[in-house]
């Protein structure tokens, strides 16, 4: 196999107990002088600053899903640990830089672990403004609970990075996004969960002969691991906007999904009559996101989608009764891969998420 | 959001769903790859169509036949495919990826001019679309030897396998595309005697790589470059495309090829028609090619006479490469003692249009030389006065922009600074931009993109006829004047710039940029 993954990183590391944004400044400025005073092939990355605020002890494990997101590395990493009754900030920097292969270039990412205490949290942008690199986007992500530290830090931010399914009520989540949305970029991970089903749907209407029928669809159902119903809300979100569908609160199912799961079910009105609408909370599915999607048309014909190894299982029923099924070939990103696509669509701005937000909303009251 | 952009205002034919998408659906598609045994399907084809599996952007309908001389079952097919994406993938294979991949794909046997074989071929074909209930787009990708692509194209002609009234059929064909201009224009014409030009996408990697496709936004989304775009403000153009490597396994097509015709007759001047191309209408397939097209029908081939002088070969000989001893061309396995090919070219263009009048624009491929590097480098005319003290503007350089191909993606500019200190001396430093260090994003492999594009239908980043029969008007006469006598054709060792005869084709006070 042709090696194109980073190669191993070699790190530099300051750090200071009691210190100042402008000593960790100097510090990372000092790091870059000395790595690249070792070999012109050592490159400060620049595509994207990202702020983190956590707790302390969680910080290791966000670190950990870093780590997992891929290629997909910011240039800067502030991370802030929020220790309680902390007064001093402490920071940890690190420079690592891949190693140079011969000829080429080794970017060089950068990375800012701080102890902060909750006293820094309401002017936490002083702190976090100069560690930035100018002219590139910020992402700020903010994976614990800190208001106050997203509120001082959303001036610094182009896009936010949040998982509307992260919240014990969904419909918390979503509001959550939406309240961010008018002042930077929400990028949704509950969103990008159900990235390729977008696609695929997309695809399975995409024929001539099956155009068609998108305005035909009587009823669908999305399948959801149990924390998703906010991944399966944008889905039916997207259809809405898409297709033109006035959408209405949905609601439980007086009779529940699968082993005592929770449904959500209502209806959208379409040009031409009404589409059934179904949220199935799928107890079985491992992992977060999406577990399948059914689509049946007032002709008869039907399209459904399941999760599985190595794509997406599907399975097409024609009006006349004939039925065809194949695997949509793609790899699992797993959660990290999700993570990594996070961070690259910072850079990146989908149009259809807020129409899509703003869909789901409604259905889920 | 407009109604407008919704189902309920759009016509039939809009996929209202795809809107807006990162990746947009590709119809179902039958990739049929001629010569799949070979080098280039093992390295570069299956691993490029297992990656666009992995990452979910393959059609949701897809299959993949190999055919080749080769005797092999369908399961010894798979089995080769597995090993090719084992190997040279640029990731490792997710098994279940793989594992439903290797599915979908199946062997037909059988010599390119063998009838049999091509109505087996589409046998195989129509029982895919038969099992699917749908009828997939079929690509033909030509990864043979030259001497089979008017064959194989004739037996899809002959099999009815050129058109279908209910998918798209294509055909995709690497280089060389021809051997000279003759020999392209026959090329050419029993081509689209069974295809028309729509359906034909003749392939040229280099125009899937990244920073080739970036030359145009580069210089139409940015207003500081185009202003400077011309012969007022141009000096010189060089670009290079050396190889550390030596001929290795290629003997044989290497020996038949030689550098202009291997490098710098698609490759280069792909390049220099992007470079130079007017601003087309719209970044689409037609209003791009039309506009390099007008470059290289620009560009006066040379007369007999003047080719000496403007034109340049040579072999490598002996020397070190890493350190180690390597071997002259002539030493090298496969290659016939009394070859006359050259690993080497160096020339001199010009573009004779209203843009480009005056400014030399200079090419230069080779292999075995100090190290692989392929950019452009555009440098601009020197300041008119330099207030400086003697002295004090030593350091002063035209300023460059080098585009870097390969292997370090990016641009570099130029500019003259101040030293530190109290006097007023200066030096050059460069202004970089690299791919690695700017984007979040790996760039795929070229041949991913442009294996995705045949599928897509998209011919922007493929050469038209026209602009193939133009590349070949405009070494044809060097080809000629090499092709008789030539006269004694000059040696450099390996691992070096190049032979020194290659120097005498710049303007004075010009030189070489170094590898």
């Amino acid at each position: 196999m042709s090696a194109t993954a980073a190669a191993p990183a070699l790190d530099a590391v300051w750090s200071a107990e009691d210190t100042t944004p402008a000593a960790i400044g100097d510090a990372l400025r000092r790091l870059l002088a000395e790595r690249h005073a070792e070999s012109e092939s050592y490159a400060p990355a620049r595509a994207l600053n990202l702020v983190a605020v956590v707790e302390r002890e969680q910080r290791a494990e966000i670190l950990a899903s870093l780590e997992r997101a891929g290629r997909h590395h910011p240039s800067r990493t502030v991370i802030c640990g929020v220790q309680r009754g902390r007064r001093r900030l402490g920071a940890l920097a690190t420079m690592a830089c891949e190693v140079p292969p011969p000829g080429g270039v080794a970017p060089c990412r950068e990375r800012v672990e701080l102890d902060v205490g909750e006293e820094h949290l309401p002017h936490l942008d002083t702190v976090v403004d100069p560690l930035l690199v100018t002219d590139l986007d910020t992402l700020v992500w903010s994976p614990s609970d800190h208001p106050g530290a997203m509120d001082s830090l959303m001036r610094l931010a182009d896009a936010v990075l949040v998982d509307s399914s992260s919240h014990a009520d969904f419909r918390q989540g979503l509001d959550r996004a939406a309240s961010l949305s008018p002042a930077a970029h929400v990028v949704d991970l509950s969103w990008l969960r159900a990235a390729p089903w977008r696609e695929r749907l997309a695809a399975a209407f995409d024929p001539p002969q099956w155009r068609g029928r998108l305005a035909q669809i009587s009823a669908i159902t999305v399948r959801h691991h149990p924390s998703s119903t906010a991944s399966g809300a944008l889905l039916l979100g997207w259809l809405a906007d898409r297709l033109g569908w006035e959408t209405e609160p949905l609601r439980e199912s007086p009779a529940a999904g699968s082993a005592g799961a929770s449904t959500l079910e209502g209806r959208a009105r379409t040009g031409s009559g009404e589409v059934a609408l179904r949220l199935d909370a799928a107890p079985g599915q491992e992992a977060p996101g999406l577990a399948g999607a059914s689509i049946d048309t007032a002709s008869g014909a039907s399209l459904a989608l399941d999760r599985g190894p190595g794509g997406l299982a599907a399975r097409r029923r024609s009006a006349e009764g004939r039925e065809s099924s194949w695997v949509v070939l793609g790899a699992s990103r797993g959660e990290g891969g999700i993570l990594g696509e996070g961070i690259r669509q910072a850079l990146l701005r989908s149009p259809l998420y807020d129409p899509a937000l703003e869909h789901a909303r409604a259905m889920l009251g | 959001m407009t109604m407008t952009d919704t189902l309920a205002e759009s016509s039939p034919a809009e996929n209202p769903l795809a809107a807006g998408l990162e990746r947009t659906p590709v119809a179902p598609t039958t990739l049929v790859i001629f010569g799949a045994s070979g080098d280039l399907a093992r390295r570069k084809l299956l691993p490029a169509v297992y990656n666009l599996a992995h990452e979910g952007a393959l059609p949701e309908r897809f299959n993949v036949i190999g055919m080749s001389r080769r005797e092999l079952s369908d399961e010894e097919f798979r089995a080769q495919v597995g090993r090719a994406v084992e190997e040279h993938s640029r990731r490792p294979p997710d098994p279940h990826v793989l594992r439903l991949l290797l599915e979908r794909a199946s062997y037909v046997p059988g010599a390119f001019d063998d009838p049999d074989a091509f109505g087996r071929l589409a046998e195989t074909l129509a029982a895919r679309d038969e099992e699917a209930g749908t009828a997939f787009n079929p690509v033909f990708y030509l990864s043979t030897a030259p001497s089979f692509f008017e064959p194989i194209v004739e037996a899809l002609g002959a099999h009815g396998l050129d058109r279908r009234p209910d998918a798209d059929v294509r055909v995709v064909i690497e280089k060389p595309f021809g051997r000279d201009l003759a020999s392209a224009r026959a090329l050419n014409a029993a081509v689209l005697r069974v295809f028309e030009e729509r359906q034909v996408y003749r392939i040229d990697h280099y125009l899937g790589k990244e920073t080739v496709q970036n030359m145009m936004v580069l210089r139409f989304a940015n207003g500081i470059f185009e202003p400077l775009w011309n012969r007022q403000f141009i000096d010189h153009v060089q670009i290079t495309a050396a190889e550390d490597i030596g001929i290795g396994t290629r003997a044989g097509y290497y020996d038949s090829a030689g550098a202009l015709r291997d490098i710098v007759q698609s490759h280069l001047l792909q390049l220099l028609s992007i470079l130079c191309m007017e601003p087309p209408v719209s970044l689409t397939a037609g209003p791009v090619r039309d506009e390099k097209a007008k470059v290289l029908r620009s560009m006066v081939p040379m007369l007999p006479e003047e080719v000496p002088g403007r034109a340049v070969r040579a072999r490598y000989g002996p020397g070190f490469s890493g350190g180690l001893p390597a071997a002259g061309y002539l030493e090298e396995e496969g290659v016939p003692e009394d070859s006359r090919t050259e690993t080497f070219v160096a020339a001199r263009l010009d573009v004779q249009n209203w843009r480009w009048s005056g400014v030399p624009f200079y090419l230069r491929a080779g292999k075995r030389l100090t190290r692989q590097a392929t950019e452009i480098a555009v440098t601009l005319k020197p300041v008119p006065h330099l207030a400086f003290q003697e002295g004090d503007a030593s350091g002063v350089r035209p300023n460059q922009l080098i585009l870097s191909v390969q292997p370090n993606e990016g641009v570099s500019l130029s500019l003259v600074t101040k030293i530190p200190g109290a006097k007023s001396r200066v030096r050059p430093v460069n202004m970089e931009f690299l791919y690695g260090t700017s984007f979040l994003s790996q760039s795929p492999e070229a041949y991913e993109r442009l294996i995705l594009d045949t599928m897509r239908g998209d011919p922007t980043l493929f050469a038209r006829n026209d602009e193939v029969e133009a590349a070949w008007a405009v070494v044809d006469p060097i080809l000629s004047s090499w092709g008789g006598d030539g006269g004694p054709i000059p040696t450099y060792p390996a691992g070096t710039a190049g032979p020194r005869e290659a120097d005498a084709l710049l303007e004075p006070g010009v030189g070489w940029r170094p590898l």
